[in-house]
């Protein structure tokens, strides 16, 4: 199949299998999986093979040709609006860990929905499976995982959510990728709130679409922004050198922004929410509401993944007008700073978190920001290194948690004792009972912490750390630094916690290993967990610098500017990366290790006031309900629905009721009154009495009558001779 | 030869003592007789003028002779109601006949 048509085909067999399982296949939970893992399957297939082809292509090809197909779809003023597919070197990137994380994440979810258990009997719709009784041959009953009772509809979702980030992730213009943005937010909705019976995950979702709407909006004004002045959407136009030139050349009216600096600045606030980045970042940490998978989709392979794929996309516009090595122009300042920051605090927050969850949620946030400042202050390359490493790693401990997380709902089910299967400080000394899980968590928590050499996430970070250090920002370097060095220590937390020591309940005792279907694709991940990185080492690593080629670099190099170093490799940035990898992991341990049954955190005592904020995430949230939520309520209920809706509106109404009742009211009394009266009195009493006069008239005898007749005769006889012969009428 | 006008002082006379038996008379046959004294009235009437005015033609004739038969068909019915009525209410006094009174 050529190129072109496999472009078109990747996304819509997702789209064609959420519509087949949406309208066909909902009662069989068999189909439904088997259409939605088939077509992202095929999906994937489809992938490798347009990746291979890029790849391999490299050399002779020019970076015009991977373009695609695109039609005419929309006929407009001044032309059509065209639509299409198109490869590039960072869609290629992208595609790849896309393809393997969504396939991954889709088999795990057969596992993880309990595909094969019995259906519980106290399962509903809309909540997470309870569990069923079964009886073993001895007649001895147990308590299994049920499966989930809204089997097809999850994989429907999924198929959907899987559709829209391969559509994002080829499109070739704006418009498109934004309208794929955008059902990924209603994925999300859809998702996060999939057991909607649970008003915590109806909150979560409506807070995650909210959230990210705020971001988007500004996004859209940023599009409807570009297109008006440059009067396309599509990359390969707007990131032209002539229609760059023109957007940094001409003054926006804001802030004394050029066009490129504000409309850059926009669509990086639709990254904001999308990544979760601060300060739109509580969106995320309540999207763990949803069933795992989706939050492995969600933080790894698409939601956040897209958005910083879209300043990723839109770096060109972003840094318009900035060359390598000049200051950053403002609307990278303000990437850099928000990056930074959110990397800090995020990472600091994940320290108080006891939901296992709630830490990897913060851990991504903290990542992202990363990335954000990365791009922020020009590193590209090294962004985009990241966002690929850590759509493996991070989806691989999401999906590790899951499995955690339904060991522990095993040992729920046996034990009936009561106790949050997500929560650290119940579990411990699950190496033994989950060693699969265990050793793949490992390596996704290395990876993430940056354990030097073996893991992607090293060579990512410290991609990140040396570029920030040899382009001269030192604040964004100590603050990077120190977020690393925290979030080496609160992943150490969470696997000590978890997965050493001893067991805190009994059921992390009666924990078990998950299927092998959600167990293979941890492996899988976990590969790619260690070896994505070996693609991206820099040549002039001291050492093992050049044994394998930075072929990552080389191969995005095609289409970007980058910080180009030429000096020698600086032995300060790996060295900090080095020192807080490690140093953080063995602070994690030493600190966690003796935690036993009941015992509160330790961190507890040492940092007192600290550690409540730190808990209760700077109460961002609670800064939020009382400065946006309660007013928006207070606006709702107290302004608009009491003051105007009922006060003002209601009281024009009532008082237009009221006067129309009392006009009825003065008609009533005074002209219908009045012609009652007259038909009352005047005509019907009249009449009546008339014809009672009359009535004695009509006596009956025949002779009166006679009488009458007679005299009535004889007087129209005398008016008849008076008139007419008075008159002389008659002639004679 | 006797003149036009002494025929019709004549009739009007017959046609008055008609009209006051009608009138005054109690007796419902009594008024019956009064009606067929003021028809002949008005036959002797017609007849008066047709001979002195216009004796070549025949219309008056008829027309008297017309009367006659109607008259004579009153007569049958009217005797024929009051009879019924008699049966009816044994009364043949008219002005006790007041069933349509108003």
């Amino acid at each position: 199949m050529t190129t072109e048509l496999l472009l078109w085909l990747i996304p819509l067999l997702p789209l064609l299998a959420f519509g087949l399982i949406s309208l066909f296949s909902f009662r069989s939970r068999g189909v439904s999986h088997g259409l939605a893992l088939g077509s992202v399957g095929l999906s994937w297939l489809g992938s490798m093979v347009i990746f291979f082809r890029a790849i391999g292509g490299l050399t002779s090809i020019s970076s015009s040709d991977f373009r695609a197909s695109r039609f005419d779809w929309l006929p407009l003023g001044k032309g059509t609006f065209q639509i299409g597919m198109q490869l590039d070197q960072l869609s290629t990137v992208t595609l790849f860990f896309v393809a393997w994380t969504v396939l991954m994440i889709f088999i795990y979810s057969v596992g993880y929905h309990n595909y094969g258990s019995p259906i519980g009997e106290y399962d509903l719709p809309g909540l997470p499976p309870h569990g069923a009784v079964i009886k073993d041959k001895k007649g001895r009953s147990h308590r299994v995982p049920s499966v989930e009772p809204l089997y097809s509809r999850f994989f429907a979702f999924f198929a959907l959510f899987a559709f829209a980030m391969y559509l994002l992730v080829l499109t070739d213009n704006l418009l498109v990728l934004y309208i794929a943005w955008e059902i990924m937010g209603l994925c999300s909705y859809l998702l996060i709130g999939f057991w909607y019976a649970r008003p915590s995950a109806r909150d979560a979702a409506v807070k995650a679409f909210i959230t990210t709407r705020v971001g988007d909006m500004f996004m859209l004004i940023g599009l409807a922004a570009l297109y008006s002045i440059s009067g396309t959407l599509s990359y390969h136009e707007i990131f032209s050198a002539q229609a760059l030139e023109k957007l940094v050349s001409s003054q926006a009216p804001v802030l004394g922004l050029s066009w490129a600096g504000l409309i850059g600045l926009l669509i990086f606030f639709g990254t904001i929410g999308k990544s979760a980045q601060f300060p739109l970042h509580v969106w995320l940490p309540d999207a763990m509401e949803g069933p795992t998978p989706v939050s492995a989709m969600i933080h790894a392979a698409t939601m956040v993944s897209a958005g910083v794929y879209l300043a990723l996309r839109t770096f060109p516009l972003i840094s318009a007008g900035w060359a390598p090595g000049d200051a950053l122009n403002p609307t990278m300042m303000v990437m850099a700073t928000i990056g930074a920051f959110t990397a800090l605090f995020a990472a600091l927050i994940a320290v108080g978190q006891n939901d296992m969850k709630r830490v990897l949620a913060y851990s991504t946030i903290s990542q992202l920001g990363f990335m954000i400042a990365a791009l922020g202050i020009g590193a590209y390359v090294a962004a985009a290194f990241h966002l690929v490493t850590h759509a493996f790693f991070k989806a691989l401990l999401f999906l590790g948690s899951g499995s955690v997380i339904h060991g522990m709902e095993h040992g729920v089910l046996h034990t009936n004792e009561q106790v949050d299967p997500q929560n650290m400080f119940k579990m411990g000394g699950l190496r033994k009972k989950m060693p699969l899980t265990f050793w793949t968590f490992l390596i996704g928590g290395f990876a993430l912490s940056g354990f030097p050499l073996v893991t992607a996430g090293f060579w990512s970070k410290d991609e990140i750390l040396s570029k920030v250090f040899e382009t001269g920002h030192l604040l964004i370097f100590i603050t990077l630094a120190l977020s690393a060095l925290i979030t080496a220590f609160y992943t150490m937390r969470q696997i000590t916690l978890t997965f050493l020591g001893k067991p805190r309940s009994k059921s992390a005792e009666h924990a078990q290993e998950s299927r092998p279907v959600m167990t293979l694709p941890l492996v899988v991940l976990a590969f790619f967990a260690i070896t994505a990185g070996w693609v991206g080492i820099p040549g002039n690593f001291p050492a093992i610098g050049g044994l394998l080629p930075n072929w990552f670099e080389h191969f995005l190099a095609g289409i970007q500017l980058e910080v180009e170093i030429t000096n020698a490799y600086s032995l300060a940035p790996l060295f900090t990366s080095l020192v807080v990898a490690l140093g953080g992991l063995t602070l994690g341990w030493l600190v966690y290790r003796r935690v036993s049954m009941g015992s509160p955190d330790p961190l507890q005592k040492p940092l007192g006031r600290v550690h409540t904020w730190l808990v209760n995430k700077f109460y961002v949230d609670e800064l939020y309900n009382l400065v946006l939520v309660r007013p928006a309520y207070w606006l709702a209920e107290t302004f608009s629905y009491q003051w105007i809706d009922k006060g003002l509106l209601d009281g024009i109404l009532y008082a237009i009721g009221r006067f129309g009742l009392w006009l009825g009211q003065f008609f009533r009394t005074t002209i219908d009154r009045l012609i009652n009266w007259i038909g009352d009195k005047v005509i019907a009493d009249g009449v009546r009495g008339t014809g009672k006069q009359l009535s004695t008239a009509q006596s009956g005898r025949l002779q009166q009558y006679l009488i009458l007749m007679v005299a009535i005769s004889l007087l129209i006889g005398i008016f008849f001779i008076f008139t007419l012969f008075g008159s002389g009428n008659l002639g004679y | 030869m006797i003149p036009l006008s002494w025929y019709l002082i004549f009739s009007t006379a017959l046609f008055c003592v008609g009209l006051f038996g009608v009138l005054a008379r109690k007796n419902a046959i009594g008024i019956l007789m009064g009606v067929e004294l003021m028809l002949n009235a008005v036959n002797l009437n017609l007849l008066a003028f047709w001979s002195y005015l216009y004796a070549a033609q025949m219309n008056g004739l008829v027309f008297v002779a017309i009367v006659f038969i109607t008259a004579s068909a009153e007569v049958a019915v009217g005797l024929a109601l009051i009879i019924s009525v008699y049966r009816c209410r044994r009364i043949v006094v008219a002005d006790e006949m007041t069933e349509l009174r108003g």
